[in-house]
């Protein structure tokens, strides 16, 4: 008799995504679908409000890096009101606008690594669902959990010393900035108390690259071989291929290295990119405009951009990029886990780029907003902590939003998501005849390895619980689990 | 004695709320030794396993789920508490309360200038998923709740004092800093 599995990691409860497993008579996997569950209607509501709230309103979209949608729609702004497209803007401007990012990319990371990853890494897949969170990394490795915390905490404090506050900030204004960096501020984040200061993140954000090296050599076939599956990446690189999370051009290669975007103005990202709905989940499946919805689909994050970029532009993570890249000789790497090693070797370059930024005098500066003529559209678009991120305005000529288009990072890594889902179903459940604690767990660590903001915080915080349902062929209820 | 319970969720917000809790930083591990977690985000209880003293609700209700959620944490918490704007009064979210569902659906899945090949003209709408309210709802138009905490998101400081008070029993401060809001 077939069944339908229902996990839902967050939904029910939380509501945000859910799990369907549909097997057949043998056990055998037919059908996985990731639900996105939430429908805001951003794009519509936005319409008739006037553009220069478009920085604060849509960032409330997601309270975990509401930088990156703060400043993707500043950056599509800045078009609108005439300063450029990213090097338009004044250098106090575009740098206190990095260093906002660069911490938010440093509080994120962490916050995924230390409260989300870690207790999967050092309980375990299949440990005890009561110690796999926060509170037992917090009770049996305190050392890495207030690590965890004051890394988060370094970063908040650059968000609201750059953005005003550290959640929904306002500091990025149309054309560039409405503060910039004091001394006192800067002294501060250089040379603070142990541990809030600068050389200290470096310090404990190269012990987590470390540490994640080790545990790979421990357990290499499960890092490696975990929901690995080859597919396309998309960032934005610098112009000249450096690794640059604020700015560039818009870069795809195919699983195997070759250029499928070749460093594109993301002012025209429509032309390249478009997006397939499907009846089932609220969540749009964006893909490569020229290969097609089959072909066209591409990951997003750490590991795309890792992918794309030809090199890291400062010397720790440099180090480890190299490393990295030389782990699949050079090639994509297409192991789902490696996200994690990617994700910490983005945290060494924030926190060396973030100590770049502080000792630039250009943060001093009182040249903060860039004027020119008015244009009546825009795209902004960023690497979040998650991955590309695209905003799209159009304004009429009473300054009213007219048409907003949001494609978000986790959005991009819908399809991808899925294949994840499907291929830990297939490997863990074909045949089985009882689902276990551990197989559920094992789907969501495909999801959370991806980091995805549709239940970000439910990721972010601990473990998502989880609900299976197993239904018969004729969906009626014959077994219920919780974790 | 036992420690309070508290337990927490987030309903149509964008986990902000939840992020300002994290805000409190090193008084993390101070709370965990204050409190017993319940139902929440934070831990891996997704159902309550017993009654809890103090219930954190984050964002307002804008389907069918949230509302099966709220009532359940209304039933499970002794004190309950909207936390932030969406919770209080729906926040941002509610702009869309002056416009039918039809048009934002309409606009993300039909309009876009990224659905272009929506040949089919499909709109999600799936078993699976949750119906829509007509509306965004402020979570007291639901159920009865205790206590408010304003902000967009609450200040860190003001969520630590709140539950501070709330679990000693002392008179909550309320200093200028933690009460302005946005």
């Amino acid at each position: 008799m077939g069944k339908k599995i229902t996990i839902e990691p967050v939904t029910r409860v939380e509501g945000h995504g859910k799990v369907t497993i549909h097997l057949d008579n043998q056990g055998n996997v037919t059908r996985t679908r990731l639900h996105i569950v939430e429908f805001r209607g951003f794009e519509r509501f936005v319409q008739g409000r006037p553009y220069w709230e478009a920085p604060v309103l849509v960032q409330r979209l997601c309270g975990i890096c509401p930088v990156s949608h703060h400043l993707a729609a500043a950056k599509a702004l800045d078009v609108i009101v005439g300063a450029g497209t990213g090097d338009g803007l004044t250098p106090t401007g575009e740098k206190m606008r990095r260093l906002m990012h660069y911490g938010q990319m440093f509080q994120s990371h962490a916050l995924h690594f230390f409260h989300l990853a870690s207790p999967d890494l050092l309980f375990g897949i299949d440990s005890d669902p009561l110690m796999r969170n926060i509170i037992g990394v917090a009770l049996k490795h305190k050392d890495l959990a207030v690590q965890g915390v004051m890394m988060r905490k370094y970063g908040q404090e650059i968000i609201k010393a750059t953005a005003g506050k550290k959640i929904h900030g306002t500091g990025a204004i149309p054309g560039g900035i409405n503060k910039n960096l004091t001394i006192e501020e800067r002294d501060a984040f250089l040379h603070g108390a142990d541990p809030l200061n600068i050389d200290k993140m470096i310090e404990w954000s190269q012990a987590a690259v470390d540490f994640f090296k080790d545990y790979h050599q421990q357990n290499q076939s499960m890092i490696d071989n975990f929901a690995a599956f080859p597919s396309s990446h998309l960032s934005l690189v610098r112009k000249d291929g450096a690794l640059d999370l604020y700015h560039g051009v818009l870069r795809a290669v195919d699983a195997e290295g070759k250029k499928i975007l070749d460093d594109v103005d993301y002012q025209e990202y429509t032309k390249y990119i478009n997006e397939e709905v499907r009846s089932w989940s609220y969540m749009k499946f964006p893909y490569l405009y020229h290969l097609g919805k089959e072909n066209g689909w591409y990951r997003v994050g750490p590991l795309a951009r890792l992918n794309t970029a030809d090199f890291i532009p400062t010397p720790l993570a440099q180090r480890e990029f190299e490393l990295f890249k030389a782990y699949t000789n050079g090639k994509p790497n297409n192991m789902s886990m490696h996200m994690h090693w990617a994700r910490l070797i983005e945290i060494l370059h924030a926190a060396e780029m973030m100590k770049e930024l502080l000792n630039d005098p250009d943060l001093q500066g009182d040249d903060l907003v860039t004027k020119g003529t008015k244009q009546n559209e825009g795209v902004g678009v960023i690497e979040a902590p998650r991955g590309t991120l695209f905003h799209h305005y159009r304004i009429n000529d009473k300054d009213q939003i007219e048409m907003a288009n949001l494609i978000v990072s986790t959005t991009n890594n819908n399809e991808p998501m899925n294949r994840a889902v499907n291929k830990v179903a297939v490997d863990y459940m074909t045949g089985q005849k009882e689902i276990t604690e551990g197989m559920m767990n094992a789907v969501e660590v495909a999801i959370r390895a991806y980091d995805p903001c549709l239940s970000c915080a439910t990721h972010a915080l601990g473990q998502m619980p989880l609900e299976i349902t197993l239904y018969d062929a004729n969906n009626n209820l014959i077994d219920r689990k919780r974790t | 004695m036992s420690k309070p319970i508290v337990a927490t969720t987030s309903l149509a917000g964008c986990f902000g709320c939840h992020m300002s809790l994290l805000d409190i930083d090193e008084r993390i591990l101070d709370l965990i030794e204050l409190v017993e977690f319940n139902k929440s985000p934070i831990d891996d209880i997704k159902t309550f396993t017993k009654q809890c003293d103090i219930g954190l609700i984050e964002g307002g209700c804008c389907n069918s789920e949230n509302i099966h959620v709220l009532k359940d944490f209304r039933k499970h918490c002794k004190i309950l508490v909207s936390l932030g704007e969406c919770a209080i009064m729906g926040g941002l979210p509610a702009l869309r309360n002056g416009i039918a569902i039809k048009e934002c659906l309409d606009e993300a899945y039909l309009n876009g200038p990224t659905v272009r090949d929506n040949d089919k003209q499909i709109v999600p709408n799936d078993d699976e998923l949750p119906m829509l309210l007509d509306k965004v709802y402020p979570c007291h138009e639901i159920v009865k709740i205790d206590y408010y905490l304003p902000g967009c998101p609450p200040r860190a400081d003001l969520i630590w004092n709140a539950l501070v008070a709330l679990v000693t029993g002392d008179e909550m401060k309320l200093p200028y800093e933690v009460i302005k809001f946005d």
